[in-house]
């Protein structure tokens, strides 16, 4: 069972905030799976989106503890079921021309994208949730990855309501 | 297109917030035209401020420049330690916001210890330091250092003002944060060009912290919870902490125990918070806590714990610490419940209002005070046998718990007595009686050696009618004593009474303890060398230097202390070095462990339970 957990952390749009978050994780002693920041429909307001690796009692200290930052105005964790999380993959793959045509029907079956041709490499763009990256990386190592890179999760609730206007989660 | 404003975003505090943070009454100030150092000095005036503790240097210079005129007293120091530490003692004894100055680079950084100190007990200080101009940040500038990134850790939260025009709001926000909520350090860093740029100065400014909404009032179903298992407990104990000095709810604290007939244990940060006289006091629980305040907390099935921590001197090994109890938890600052021990009865608010609204749901139970019979009984019997006490010294030293035993009765619970870290401090925790809020401090969670002395300054300072009295060790007084010189000549006449050992004292009693008696590095050469001569020292320093080394002569010499009030005077008690905190639990072992002197294992009677 993962005990991973997806928190969207809205905060103040101002410098060093990022720095703010992050370190609080490391002096804490709480791991960061990943972080995604981006500004949100608010230009004041900018969306953290953190995947933690905790049982449920560090997350709750985790949430306290970010809580307590003046700069933090309001977290939420969103459930897997509830909301839709994506990532986004870049991936330079070796692709000469035997394996060109395997590895296309790879994109085509992961919805991905080709974004780069070279020679001797295809560059693909995939976005989805982390199984499904996983799955598309599991299928293109056999041709051999040169080099990849990856986001961080971002991630919104499922529905018509948004958590930019419900009430503050700041009790405990 | 328009972009949606989100409405719980939209929060601001309003000027009536700013009113709560200040010291004194609002004022307003119509727009004045000024410099950024102008309006820093306006805006410490407006906010009330009446001293502030630093040391000017090349990125601060602007702003001392209108201090010269102002009505703010600046203190020049000798260290900015001293003035984090000043700034710290002045804000303990007062409830009000401490301020310290510094300049950029090692004058920033030498705050560093003092903030931290603060943080960790939760002091409402706010620091000022010089940054180099905007164009030099992330240069390496001469004098520059990243005090924003240095401190992150160690502030309740800290700010680097970016334009001249937002000086005032910014520094009413830091005292704000610095006195609302859980009291914290806050730090401002301000570049030299924005406190040399123009700008116009107007009073009061808005508050913008929309992430910042303290809970103070507690939730009425958790009380009534809590009153339930106060009622239904056999064995509870009140466990309070420094919250409870610092939401000024020593009062509600007395009437709640006493309308309960609950026993009371005060921690290190709690001393004072309710009399050591007073029947149902039972003592400081942790590591060199009484024996009768250990044992409760033990078989305690509710521990009620008003504005404490559970901090690892005070549980000892967690998982063994009061293993029987349930726990009701009271803090204004949430994350500390269930932090270390999880809580059956969370609430988080304001100690006052906690402590209020207890009284009044426990009133409507009314269980009555008899229901603890048993439980008094078999706490008066420990109480009777394990009593704080020493042994007298078997060499012909003067015992230095003695010397801070006839320290308190002599001069009361009147005066201020503001500890070092070390064997000392715990001495003072246990051997003088206090039986007010507000007349003991010290460094608690950093345990700051080097705190003493500037800190009796910054509540001498703060109260100059009282006595303040720094009790320091030959270590700890080595670390900033050059702040007596301060004293000296500001007019600030403190007393220290240095209980020198001629060792770092509760480093050696580990080593004694647990490292085969090999005193590595432990022994200052105060008393083999007397270097330094503490008597000379003193007087170099502008303070009277007086010696005792001899029981027959300690009240004379604190009588002849007492009787001077023009000038710092500095006891140089030459004790024995052999003497040792007792109780003991050492670290990391469960509170059952608990040693009431050397190989002596209290015996309880488990029956009586």
């Amino acid at each position: 069972m993962t005990n991973k957990h997806t928190l969207s952390v809205l905060v103040e749009n101002k410098p060093g905030v990022l720095a703010r978050v992050s370190g609080l994780f490391s002096r804490r002693s709480f791991n960061i799976d990943s972080l995604a920041v981006g500004e949100t429909e608010n230009p004041d307001v900018s969306r953290i989106t953190i995947v933690v690796n905790a049982d449920s009692s560090p997350l709750e200290q985790v949430t306290k503890q970010l809580n307590k930052l003046v700069n933090v105005l309001k977290i939420v964790e969103l459930d897997p079921a509830q909301s839709v999380q994506r990532e986004l993959l870049l991936v330079k793959v070796r692709a000469d021309r035997a394996q060109r045509s395997q590895v296309l029907e790879t994109v085509e079956l992961f919805r991905a994208r080709v974004i780069d041709v070279a020679p001797d490499t295809l560059t693909i763009e995939a976005t989805g949730n982390p199984d499904k990256l996983d799955a598309l990386l599991r299928d293109l190592e056999p041709y051999g990855i040169k080099e990849m890179v990856q986001s961080g999760l971002v991630a919104i609730g499922r529905g018509s309501r948004s958590i930019t206007t419900g009430p503050a989660l700041r009790a405990a | 297109m328009t972009r949606p404003t989100p409405e719980s975003l939209a929060h601001r505090a309003t000027p009536a917030t700013v009113a709560a943070a200040v010291n004194t009454a609002p004022i307003s100030v119509a727009p004045v035209a000024t410099t950024g150092a102008g309006a820093l000095v306006r805006s410490l005036e407006a906010l009330g401020v009446e001293v502030a503790f630093g040391i000017p240097g090349g990125a601060i210079l602007p702003a001392y420049d209108p201090l010269f005129d102002s009505k703010v007293r600046h203190i020049l120091v000798r260290h900015e330690q001293g003035a984090g530490h000043a700034a710290t003692g002045y804000a303990q004894a007062t409830g009000k916001v401490g301020v310290c100055i510094a300049t950029s680079g090692p004058g920033a950084t030498n705050l560093v210890t003092p903030i931290a100190d603060a943080y960790m007990d939760s002091v409402p200080i706010v620091a000022i330091t010089g940054q180099v101009g905007r164009p030099y940040i992330g240069t390496d500038a001469f004098q520059e250092a990243d005090i924003q990134g240095i401190t992150l850790p160690i502030t309740k939260h800290n700010f680097l003002v970016q334009t001249p025009e937002e000086l005032p709001r910014i520094m009413a926000e830091a005292f704000h944060l610095a006195s609302s909520g859980r009291p914290g350090p806050v730090l401002v860093d301000i570049p030299k060009d924005v406190l040399q740029a123009q700008t116009v100065f107007a009073w009061p400014p808005t508050l913008d912290l929309p992430g910042y909404r303290p809970t103070l009032h507690p939730h009425g179903k958790q009380i009534r919870e809590a009153a339930r298992l106060i009622a239904a407990a056999k064995r509870p104990v009140l466990y309070v902490g420094g919250g409870v000095h610092k939401a000024g709810a020593t009062d509600g604290l007395r009437k709640l125990a006493e309308l309960t007939g609950i026993p009371v244990v005060t921690t290190l940060m709690g001393i004072g918070a309710f009399p050591d006289s007073h029947p149902q006091h039972l003592g400081m629980p942790g590591m060199h806590g009484t024996v009768p305040a250990v044992y409760a907390m033990q078989k305690s099935d509710l521990l009620v714990t008003l504005g404490a921590r559970f901090d690892d001197r005070v549980t000892g090994q967690l998982d063994s610490f009061a293993p029987d109890a349930k726990i009701v938890h009271a803090d204004i600052d949430p994350a500390e419940i269930g932090k270390n021990r999880h809580a059956d009865v969370p609430i988080v608010g304001d100690a006052r209002h906690v402590i209020d609204e207890l009284i009044a749901a426990v009133s409507a139970t009314a269980a009555g005070t008899e229901q603890y019979a048993a439980w008094w009984s078999t706490l008066n019997d420990i109480r009777d046998r394990y009593p704080i006490g020493y042994d007298e010294p078997t060499d012909g030293t003067l015992a230095p718990q003695y010397v801070i035993e006839r320290l308190g009765a002599l001069v009361g619970p009147d005066a201020i007595y503001c500890a070092g870290v070390g064997q000392h401090q715990m001495w003072a925790s246990q051997f003088i009686k206090y039986e007010k809020p507000g007349t003991w401090l010290n460094s608690g969670g950093a345990g700051t050696m080097g705190y003493a002395v500037p800190a009796a300054m910054g509540a001498k300072v703060a109260k100059p009618d009282t006595t303040v009295w720094a009790i320091d060790g030959d270590g700890c007084f080595q670390m900033t004593n050059q702040e007596l010189a301060t004293c000296a000549l500001e007019g600030i006449p403190i007393k220290v009474a240095l209980i020198n050992n001629g060792n770092l004292g509760m480093v050696r009693q580990w080593q004694t303890l647990f490292y085969d008696g090999r005193y590595s590095n432990t022994e200052l050469g105060t008393h083999k060398h007397r270097i330094p001569d503490f008597v000379k020292l003193a007087e170099a320093l502008g303070c009277i230097g007086l010696r005792c080394e001899s029981k027959d002569d300690v009240d004379k010499i604190i009588q002849q202390a007492m009787e001077i009030n023009d000038a710092p005077v500095v006891i140089d008690f030459t004790v024995g070095k052999d003497a040792m905190v007792w109780p003991m639990v050492a670290a990391g072992t469960s509170n059952d462990e608990i040693m009431f002197a050397r190989d002596v294992r209290p015996t309880f009677e488990e029956d009586d339970l």
